[in-house]
């Protein structure tokens, strides 16, 4: 009885003190980095390789970014937009942090955006969705990784390149799935012989590739994120069209999250991404060595792009010997990229985003016998996003 | 469509059915026997998936995975029968699906500790991983025969262990008059516990089946519960007869409609629509079935209890 | 005696229920004291989730139907009222084909709105759905929450699973709504509207038939009383008040989320009404309040936090069986 009353008087009384047993801060100089990502459910490991990718960063450098101690504080969304918005909440106007990163997925990044824009920067590790690229762009927010656009674009380009004259092409049926695919066409310039659109949850593609095989296009692309590129990979090599029928996607599709899971079955696989694991810059070589070092397996996508995060962010907090609360003094610094991305030479264009050269990787086994991506031309040099444009920011 | 590629879409709508239907049958007994819904009937399937995936991936055998996905899956069953749906019998159904929804989290959080967030690989043997030419110039993934091989035999040796043996007669004695079977003295809590087992196994199989063709990850459980629930209702909640033709009827409805719908739509409407209206009632194709199914026959088409 | 203990409880509960009040109408100015005022719009996302609990308690706890897919009504009220304030914002009609529905920011149009379209929703899946019984009536709901999920998913103009992002907020009778207080007052007041009036009616003759119906079908058949009618208006009433609650969300966020319509959705909403007690009406409020709560101080806590969370829930299911505010009035577990 006694243990329930106090569970109502936490539940109602008490509310205002929600959380106040959290540990406040650890040094009074610290800069505080909230760092919003999703670390459950079927979304985890690209949470949980930004958080990595991030944490090396600041591993790398001592503790510090930008030669000022930073504090990483780390919430999970589990996928969830209303949850992400709580802890943005929490974040923003309880604990006062002024920079933010992590998140992994556009519908979390929107429903937050409103609630951290107008008090804090925010830097993009992944998600990029048109929204926040065009005319809703906004002087706090800026993405280090591209515009959800930007691989499919690349693919596009390097298939109309090749001269592959009739491509199949499929995504799920949500507009994601529709804007990848309307991105692929924007360079593609040969025949589509079929746009198939699948349901968000589909397990088995058996009826798709069966209609694959009697179309036989040139090559297919698709547009499939986590579980469900993964089902397909499996089920397209299953069904004997590996080797046949080339298949293309962006590059989150065909990375080290992935290729443990699929194996053998993604090998000659064609895709693109703004960085690989075989680029030649120095920034890059340490990044993979001392992440394979640290965590014991090979970085991801998701892993450069969150420790392009910590970098980007680095730069600015020296550029402002560690003062956030300016914000536009800070987004000024942020906006000069000055940085040694691993992914070579990259700045921001007038919406934030990035303007840089895509690659086309194709899956291989390496040297010791992993499979891994490499890099084997380049899709578009200087690109920037369609909905730069539209961005009144200067 | 021609006849060839027609044969090719029926074996895919059955490989789904069977697949269904190894998760449908251990569902729709556990709930004709006990009068218990398991929502954690997810879990089991995840947690035969990773067994396999990682025995196989030890041993290099996929034999010894699937009997590890078998042994998993049943082994687990078990403990949760004996440590809390014993409990939950007598309850409504609500706290049933409460008690087995804090079941999933545990069960994926624990599987995500274990195994890290990252999906797992699974493949078939090298001996399946080929195809076979059924008709000329049509291959087939042999895995997928397999699939369908594996899955007919585990609805024959259901049909021979409900209908022909003693056990069987209890099964099916206690989904129709429970109360009779208690009072003629039978330990009821054994034969609960062995339908459990006989449920969780058959979720282990079906998760080691699975694995060479779909994600193994954390959730995995959770994406095929709802189709397997519709399954179980379509058929009529405790009959096996009736889960082995809902899960036919659906792997077929749902590939079908993916298959046929866009070219049927095309004649129909304009391009663009065509595709969009395609897409979306393929989407919707199965739950429509089901609402259509039970609006007709409210109890689904072969109920259990009279 | 009997009747004596009776009323004693009624003011326990009637006592607690007061305190609580009192205390959520203080929570603004003592929030803003403390400049703790960032908990607001928590505090009025709890409020909503209270409501759409406790609606769901009409059909669940005193109806005694499971119904596994009242996500589909918190989605659609919040699509609604998502869809009116983006189509005023941007000057084009919701609807101009087969009758001229224009966007709105007007809380006035919007909230009737969200409670009318989840409401005529209700009435078509509930006029299916209440033929069935049982686990089936579980099952078919959840299976039309999962087809308007996909249906809503696919509409492009609403965003898909990327949700819809709002950049206009409603106002109320003309007047621009400023701040997280409004808001809150707004919710707090359409809550406890909805505890009055869902009361009053669960104790009219209509609640014991509703409550009859749970426990012996047959016999109020018998007795010449329409059970389906009365199961549908319950259920159809719920959706609609569900719809309500979504239309809150979705302005308190500026967003609307897919995820809302998710069964997993369905799920929390049934957990708050067990949590906090079925057929209490304040119980599930409180339920809520204490899941919410839980699952944002345990996210924080842990990466791993469903790890405390699932036992957490596991032994409320076995050892609190009548639910956080059954145990406080000491009220009879129902069926």
């Amino acid at each position: 009885m006694r243990t329930t009353r106090r569970s109502i008087l936490a539940a109602t009384a008490a509310l205002p003190a929600l959380g106040l047993a959290r540990p406040a801060i650890a040094q009074p100089e610290a800069v505080k980095i909230g760092m919003i990502t999703t670390l459950s459910g079927p979304g985890a490991a690209l949470g949980a390789d930004i958080r990595d990718g991030f944490n090396l960063a600041v591993k790398n450098a001592g503790g510090r970014l930008g030669g000022v101690a930073v504090e990483v504080v780390v919430a999970d969304d589990g996928l969830r937009p209303e949850n992400g918005r709580a802890i943005a909440e929490r974040m923003v106007r309880r604990e006062r942090v002024q920079v933010l990163t992590g998140i992994v997925f556009s519908n979390v990044l929107l429903a937050v955006a409103p609630v951290v824009l107008p008090a804090a920067t925010y830097v993009s590790a992944n998600a990029g969705p048109s929204q926040l690229a065009g005319e809703g762009c906004h002087a706090n927010y800026f993405n280090v990784a591209w515009q959800n656009d930007n691989l499919h674009e690349a693919v596009g380009q390097y298939m109309t390149q090749q001269g592959v004259r009739r491509a199949f092409i499929l995504a799920p049926n949500y507009p994601a799935g529709r804007d990848a695919l309307t991105g692929f066409k924007r360079f593609y310039k040969g025949e589509v012989v079929s746009e198939t659109y699948t349901r968000l949850d589909q397990l088995d593609y058996a009826a798709e590739l069966a209609t694959i095989r009697n179309a036989s296009p040139e090559a297919v692309y698709i547009f499939l994120p986590g579980g469900l590129g993964i089902n397909f990979i499996k089920q397209y090599a299953a069904a004997g069209l590996r080797g046949r029928i080339p298949l293309y996607g962006p590059g989150f599709s065909f990375d080290q999250d992935v290729f443990p899971a699929v194996g053998e079955d993604a090998l000659g696989c064609f895709n693109a991404a703004q960085w690989a694991l075989d680029l030649p810059n120095p920034a890059n070589r340490t990044f993979v060595e001392t992440f394979e070092r640290e965590y014991g397996r090979l970085p991801s996508l998701y892993a450069s792009q969150g420790y392009d995060a910590a970098n980007l962010i680095g730069s600015a907090l020296a550029a402002t010997r560690g003062d956030v609360s300016d914000r536009a003094a800070f987004a000024a610094a942020l906006k000069r990229a000055d940085f040694a991305s691993v992914r070579g030479a990259f700045r921001f264009g007038n919406n934030n985003h990035p303007i840089q050269t895509i690659y086309m990787r194709e899956v291989v086994r390496d040297g010791q016998g992993r499979i891994v991506n490499r890099t084997i031309g380049v899709a578009f040099e200087n690109h920037q996003d369609a909905y730069a444009a539209l961005c009144r920011l200067g | 469509m021609d006849p060839s590629l027609l044969l090719e879409q029926t074996l895919n709508g059955l490989t789904l059915g069977v697949m269904l239907f190894l998760l449908a049958a251990g569902l729709t007994l556990i709930f004709g026997v006990m009068d218990v819904i398991n929502l954690a009937h997810g879990s089991l399937y995840m947690a035969g998936a990773f067994a396999s995936a990682a025995v196989t991936a030890r041993t290099g055998s996929f034999a010894a995975g699937v009997l590890a996905g078998i042994a998993v899956g049943a082994a687990f069953a078990l403990v949760l029968e004996l440590a809390l749906i014993r409990r939950l019998y007598a309850r409504a159904h609500l706290d049933q699906v409460l008690a087995t929804f804090a079941v999933i989290l545990i069960a994926n959080e624990t599987v995500k500790i274990l195994f890290g967030p990252q999906p797992i690989f699974a493949a078939p043997p090298p001996a399946l991983a080929g195809s076979v030419e059924l008709l000329p110039g049509v291959p087939y993934p042999a895995y997928r025969l397999v699939i369908i091989a594996v899955g007919l035999l585990a609805a024959l040796f259901l049909w021979w262990l409900i209908g022909r043996t003693r056990l069987g007669m209890l099964i099916r004695a206690g989904t129709t008059h429970r109360c009779m079977v208690q009072a003629l003295g039978v330990n009821i809590e054994v034969l609960f516990a062995f339908v459990f087992a006989i449920g969780g196994a058959l979720a282990g199989l079906a998760g080691a089946m699975a694995g060479p063709i779909l994600a193994v990850q954390v959730g995995m459980g959770e994406q095929i519960l709802i189709l397997a629930f519709v399954v179980v209702v379509i058929g009529g909640l405790g009959s096996v007869r009736g889960a082995f033709l809902a899960a036919l009827l659906v792997g077929l409805t749902d590939t079908m409609s993916r298959a046929l719908l866009p070219s049927l739509m095309r004649d129909l409407l304009p391009p663009a629509a065509a595709d969009q209206v395609a897409a979306n009632l393929g989407s919707v194709a199965v739950y429509l079935l089901m609402a259509v199914v039970l609006a007709v026959r409210p109890r689904g088409l072969f109920p259990a209890h009279g | 005696m009997a009747e004596a203990q009776a009323t004693a409880r009624v003011g326990l509960d009637g006592v607690v229920a007061l305190c609580g009040l009192c205390l959520l109408a203080a929570a603004p100015p003592v929030l803003e004291h403390l400049q703790a005022d960032y908990l607001l719009p928590t505090l009025t996302r709890m409020l909503a989730y209270g409501l759409a609990a406790a609606a769901l308690d009409l059909v669940l706890g005193y109806g005694g139907l499971v119904s596994f897919g009242h996500g589909a009504f918190l989605g659609t009220g919040a699509y609604v009222a998502g869809a009116l304030l983006q189509h005023a914002s941007r000057g084009t009609p919701v609807l101009a084909w087969p009758i001229m529905v224009p966007g709105s920011t007007e809380a006035l149009v919007i909230l009737p709105a969200a409670a009318a379209v989840a409401g005529i929703l209700a009435f078509l899946i509930g006029a299916i759905s209440l033929r069935t019984r049982g686990v089936h009536f579980i099952m078919i709901t959840l299976a039309f929450a999962q087809l308007v999920y996909f249906l809503v998913l696919a509409v492009p103009e609403y965003g898909g699973t990327d949700g819809l992002m709002l950049s206009a907020r409603w106002r109320l009778a003309g007047l621009p709504v400023r701040g997280d207080a409004p808001r809150y007052w707004i919710a707090l007041v359409l809550l406890v509207l909805f505890l009055l009036a869902a009361r009053r009616a669960m104790e009219a003759r209509y609640g014991l038939a509703l409550r009859g119906a749970r426990q012996n079908e047959r016999r109020l058949l018998a007795l010449g009383y329409p059970v389906y009618a009365i199961r549908l208006l319950a259920f159809t009433a719920s959706g609609a008040c569900t719809g309500l609650a979504g239309a809150l969300l979705a302005d308190v966020a500026m967003f609307v989320s897919p995820d809302l319509l998710s069964w997993q959705r369905s799920g929390e909403l049934i957990i708050m009404v067990v949590l906090g007690g079925q057929g209490t009406l304040i119980g599930p409020v409180v339920g809520a309040f204490t899941l919410l709560a839980l699952e944002e101080e345990l996210s924080a806590l842990t990466e791993h936090w469903m790890l405390v969370l699932g036992p957490i829930l596991l032994l409320c299911v076995l050892l609190f069986r009548r639910g956080i505010w059954g145990q406080v009035i000491g009220a009879a577990y129902p069926g």
